[in-house]
């Protein structure tokens, strides 16, 4: 393979992938995407993620990257020079970003998931509140990072934008399969704000899957993998 | 002006010391303020109101949390040492490889400690695993950073030091020299660098930390790091 050639090993669900392909639009990056079975491991995927067998993976050249977070940065860095930075420029302003993107991954992911994963209603209801709560705190995020402009990175998508924008189907399956409303305007308007914004753009709309489509992977998911019995 | 930087810790906490470290091979002159985890100070709540941990890092009256965040931050806004490398892939596999010491080395090896029976023999057989890949990663070098320490090693700091602790109080061996030559003799450098020294507590007193915090960890499986 070419020295600059870039291959992207994804699944169309991942939140993980899509950030990832995002980033790589905004950039006006061109890449070779190649659609994973995750459950029936390719001889490629094994390869290029032989420690974790997970996407996404980036193949540039010979070098294999892995890890969503780990390739956003990889990206800002070689890329420094080719469209929108990724990651802010000032030190704290970065520690800022990779808090919340942290968070987004290890608090919000895990409610929403968390729900579709519950048995219960109790659980269920306990999950939605959990997913309320960390929006509420990205809120405050969205406010601070954005500082009066349209998106967490400012004038343009960055980390953030990505890493939150990537759940937004997966956010609005929970809404419809839940009932609850999450991005609320009354309780988040800057993050309902953004989204709306966000959806719009090329990066969004060639990479976000529909919400049709998740929600009939989610209940599948219920049934074969979560061992969860739906309402329908 | 001064620069004024403080650090909130513990010396008990491997997280700590991963801050510690990163601010001493920078030569930052810093502040160390202990914390009492089991009183927090309201200085802790005020700078980390959403995860009330430590570490945190001040400086000129701006908070950083999480320990991976606070030495990148450290590696970027201090001049002097580079604890990260400069190329972008070099730098990928370091955080690469934090993360892995975080998401399947530390887990897997504190589990190991404070189970027991077949749920027991299972986080042992990970902890191998996880230590054996992670060996592999020294390849040859001195540390992983490669002559001297970098994100990798601050990261895996509670391996060098920590392991060996735990792995007494609990009454396990899993880190050993005779399954993992390669891993022990890189635990004594690295805690034999200077900035590593000056972080460290002395064993015995973690030693004797650990074990009068047994029980409670077993049954809670929580860390107490204080």
């Amino acid at each position: 393979m070419a020295e600059d050639e870039l291959k992207l090993l994804g699944m169309w669900a991942s939140p993980f992938v899509i950030r990832v392909r995002m980033m790589l639009e905004e950039k006006g990056l061109s890449y070779e995407y190649i659609e994973q079975d995750l459950f029936n491991k390719s001889e490629l995927l094994l390869k290029h993620n032989p420690i974790h067998k997970k996407v996404p993976v980036l193949i540039h050249g010979d070098r294999d990257i892995c890890e969503s977070l780990v390739i956003l940065q990889y990206i800002d860095e070689k890329w420094s020079g080719t469209g929108p930075p990724v990651l802010p420029v000032d030190p704290y302003d970065r520690a800022i970003a990779r808090f919340w993107a942290l968070y987004i991954d290890d608090k919000l992911l895990p409610s929403f998931i968390g729900f579709m994963k519950a048995a219960t209603e109790e659980a269920k209801a306990e999950k939605i509140a959990d997913t309320q709560t960390a929006l509420e705190l990205l809120e405050g995020a969205f406010q601070k990072c954005s500082a009066g402009k349209d998106f967490f990175g400012g004038d343009s998508t960055g980390y953030l934008d990505v890493t939150l924008g990537s759940h937004l189907a997966w956010i609005k399956t929970t809404e419809i399969m839940s009932g609850a409303k999450l991005l609320d305007e009354t309780k988040v308007p800057l993050l309902v704000d953004w989204a709306k914004r966000f959806i719009t753009l090329d990066c969004a709309k060639k990479t976000l899957p529909s919400v049709d489509r998740v929600e009939k992977y989610a209940r599948e998911l219920q049934v074969t993998r979560w061992k969860v019995a739906t309402a329908n | 002006m001064a620069e004024t930087v403080k650090l909130l810790g513990t010396k008990g906490s491997p997280y700590s010391h991963r801050a510690e470290v990163a601010l001493r091979l920078k030569e930052v002159n810093f502040e160390f303020l202990h914390e009492d985890l089991a009183h927090k100070s309201d200085m802790l709540l005020r700078y980390n109101p959403i995860h009330k941990k430590i570490p945190v890092l001040v400086h000129e009256e701006k908070s950083i949390v999480e320990s991976l965040i606070v030495v990148e931050y450290v590696h970027e806004a201090f001049n002097g040492y580079a604890i990260l490398p400069s190329d972008p892939y070099e730098r990928a596999m370091a955080r690469f490889w934090a993360r892995y010491i975080d998401e399947k080395v530390i887990p897997a090896f504190w589990m190991s400690c404070w189970t027991d029976g077949e749920m027991q023999k299972g986080f042992i057989g990970q902890a191998k695993e996880a230590l054996t890949i992670l060996e592999s990663q020294l390849k040859g070098k001195k540390f992983f950073g490669g002559d001297s320490i970098g994100f990798v090693d601050l990261a895996a700091g509670m391996v060098a030091f920590w392991f060996g602790i735990l792995q007494e109080v609990a009454g396990i061996s899993l880190l050993n020299e005779e399954d993992y030559p390669v891993l022990c003799r890189w635990a004594d450098d690295y805690c034999s660098v200077e900035a590593v020294k000056e972080s460290l507590l002395d064993r015995k007193l973690l030693v004797a930390h650990f074990a009068s915090k047994k029980e409670k960890i077993f049954a809670t499986k929580a860390p107490v790091y204080d």
